[in-house]
């Protein structure tokens, strides 16, 4: 009922005025990728909204892991993804061997189960979590991110968990808490590549307290609705999608949070060219190469140019404000 | 070894060399060389390019250790065809990497000296490709020909840096040890034998 009308002063839309919802909705998200810094990356998307309505499909290779569609800002790109052949058969995952093809191949290996993950340092409730129950911690997500490796290849994956924080906040972090390490299994007997002194053993990555405490930080489970892939990092890895890909540590086994930056595996073994944070920028080159441009893996034909990199990956408007007054050229 | 005088051995050497193009091309039409078939494409260029490079080398000192010197008649072939291969390689890199655009081959070039090595590689490998028909080489001299073909000391250390360097980051150097074992024992075998016919000359004086 509409007692107010234009003679009273107020301009009233009729019905037909009305955007509808979903209209309006969609052009929130486009605004919110053209915010992303990402407006060419977004129009391309945009093109592609049809198939992004779509589900994603289930490969049917391993055991499902339902979720629902992610709600958070920033969290589901409409970028096409990457075909699942080739989340899961080009890896880095040095435990498994330096090849990408090696941990498709070797990762079979692993077992997954039983798994516990612990979780201890700096906070009020230490605890050692079974695997089954951190799957029931919180309500799976579906987000599907950018991911963006330092060797200058980029993939699309429909990721399947929930924000670490949901994790870290159950931990209940001490003030002294500042960092948080995480630890990936490293055993011989599962891991070939661990006999190899590529890296030091175990991986070890690191994040700020804040970092980790973000939403889009992801601790995954699964990808295209079913569990990990063993290459992939099962059974629970870490997804930092503003960061290159060697940020997110796989096979999990343990979590610290501590008060001094951790010494991180790749931080170590090559100081001058991966650094801490590691952001995806594409001002601040690797030393051997340029990071302006990267390879999206499986959707460009072979004659197809590079595309460019965004700041953070296009997650600038999500976490831009965690690197305020920073320099990024010095904290690389 | 009589078969390597055949008249079929050098078109058998021949088309043993354009097999693994023939893999990658029909890999590449078919999309069967994995996630990434450019990145497959390039270093596979690259690795046929040091491995012809190392066969070409091989020649002599086999030719020496076993007395077949027909094994000669191969070392032209082969160093044609590691600066075949490595001309596709450069090729590769200029239109899958960087599309073809100079400008951008040129950053990127100052911005990996890795790059800047292989290139310089490639450019030392044109004279002896430029020259490598018997006119130049009657042209030439024997002797000036031959040692403008020493530049293939050069190009082979070139290439194993280009290698080792483009591997730096990953600390995972084995194949580049390969690489180098091989060169290494190659060259090693030139040093010793010079070392040797220096020897009997000085007793001699």
């Amino acid at each position: 009922m509409h007692f107010l009308d234009k003679n009273r002063g107020y301009e009233h839309p009729t019905a037909s005025d009305i955007t509808p919802r979903a209209v309006y909705e969609q052009r929130r998200e486009l605004l919110r990728w053209m915010a992303a810094g990402g407006a060419g990356v977004a129009l391309a998307g945009w093109a592609q909204r049809e198939a992004h309505a779509q589900q994603i499909a289930r490969p049917q290779k391993l055991a499902a892991l339902s979720a629902t569609r992610s709600t958070l800002p920033g969290s589901v790109t409409m970028e096409k993804p990457t075909p699942y052949g080739d989340v899961t058969t080009y890896n880095n995952f040095y435990e498994f061997g330096t090849d990408k093809e090696d941990p498709s191949r070797l990762a079979g290996t692993l077992k997954t189960r039983p798994w516990t993950v612990t979780v201890e340092g700096a906070v009020g409730k230490p605890r050692v979590w079974a695997l089954d129950d951190l799957l029931k911690l919180a309500p799976m997500e579906e987000r599907i991110y950018r991911l963006r490796c330092v060797e200058g290849w980029s993939m699309v994956i429909p990721w399947v968990g929930y924000s670490l924080a949901e994790l870290i906040r159950r931990s209940e972090p001490t003030g002294n808490a500042k960092f948080v390490e995480f630890h990936s299994l490293a055993d011989k007997r599962q891991m070939p590549g661990v006999n190899s002194r590529v890296l030091l053993w175990p991986y070890v990555e690191g994040l700020r307290l804040d970092e980790a405490m973000h939403p889009l930080s992801l601790l995954a489970f699964g990808l295209y609705g079913e569990v990990l892939p063993n290459q992939n990092g099962a059974p629970v890895r870490l997804v930092v999608p503003w960061k290159y890909g060697f940020k997110s540590a796989k096979s999990i086994v343990k979590i610290r949070l501590v008060e001094k930056q951790p010494a991180t595996a790749w931080n170590v073994s090559a100081p001058q060219e991966y650094g801490f944070y590691s952001n995806v920028n594409p001002k601040v080159d690797h030393p051997r190469w340029s990071q302006a441009t990267e390879r999206r893996i499986g959707e460009d034909g072979l004659f197809q140019r590079r595309r460019p990199t965004t700041l953070f990956n296009g997650y600038e408007a999500q976490v831009g404000q965690l690197y305020a007054g920073m320099d990024l050229k010095k904290f690389y | 070894m009589r078969s390597l005088l055949h008249p079929a051995a050098k078109p058998v050497v021949f088309v043993l060399c354009l097999l693994p193009l023939a893999a990658l091309v029909y890999g590449a039409a078919t999309d069967t060389l994995g996630a990434n078939p450019a990145e497959a494409l390039i270093r596979s260029l690259g690795d046929w390019t040091l491995r012809l490079l190392c066969g070409t080398l091989a020649v002599t000192p086999l030719r020496q250790a076993t007395g077949w010197h027909a094994l000669a008649r191969f070392r032209r072939l082969l160093g044609l065809f590691t600066f075949f291969y490595g001309v596709l390689h450069l090729l590769a890199y200029a239109w899958f990497d960087m599309g073809f655009y100079l400008d951008e081959i040129v950053r990127d070039i100052a911005k990996r000296p890795f790059i800047l090595v292989g290139f310089a590689a490639l450019l030392l490998m044109l004279p002896l490709a430029a020259t490598s028909f018997n006119r130049a080489i009657k042209a030439l001299g024997a002797t000036r020909w031959q040692t403008l073909h020493r530049l293939v000391y050069a190009v082979a250390g070139l290439g194993l840096l280009h290698f080792f360097w483009m591997r730096a980051g990953k600390n995972d150097q084995a194949e580049v040890a390969v690489y180098a074992a091989v060169l290494g024992a190659l060259l090693g075998w030139r040093v010793l034998r010079r070392l040797r016919s220096r020897a009997p000359k000085l007793q001699r004086a």
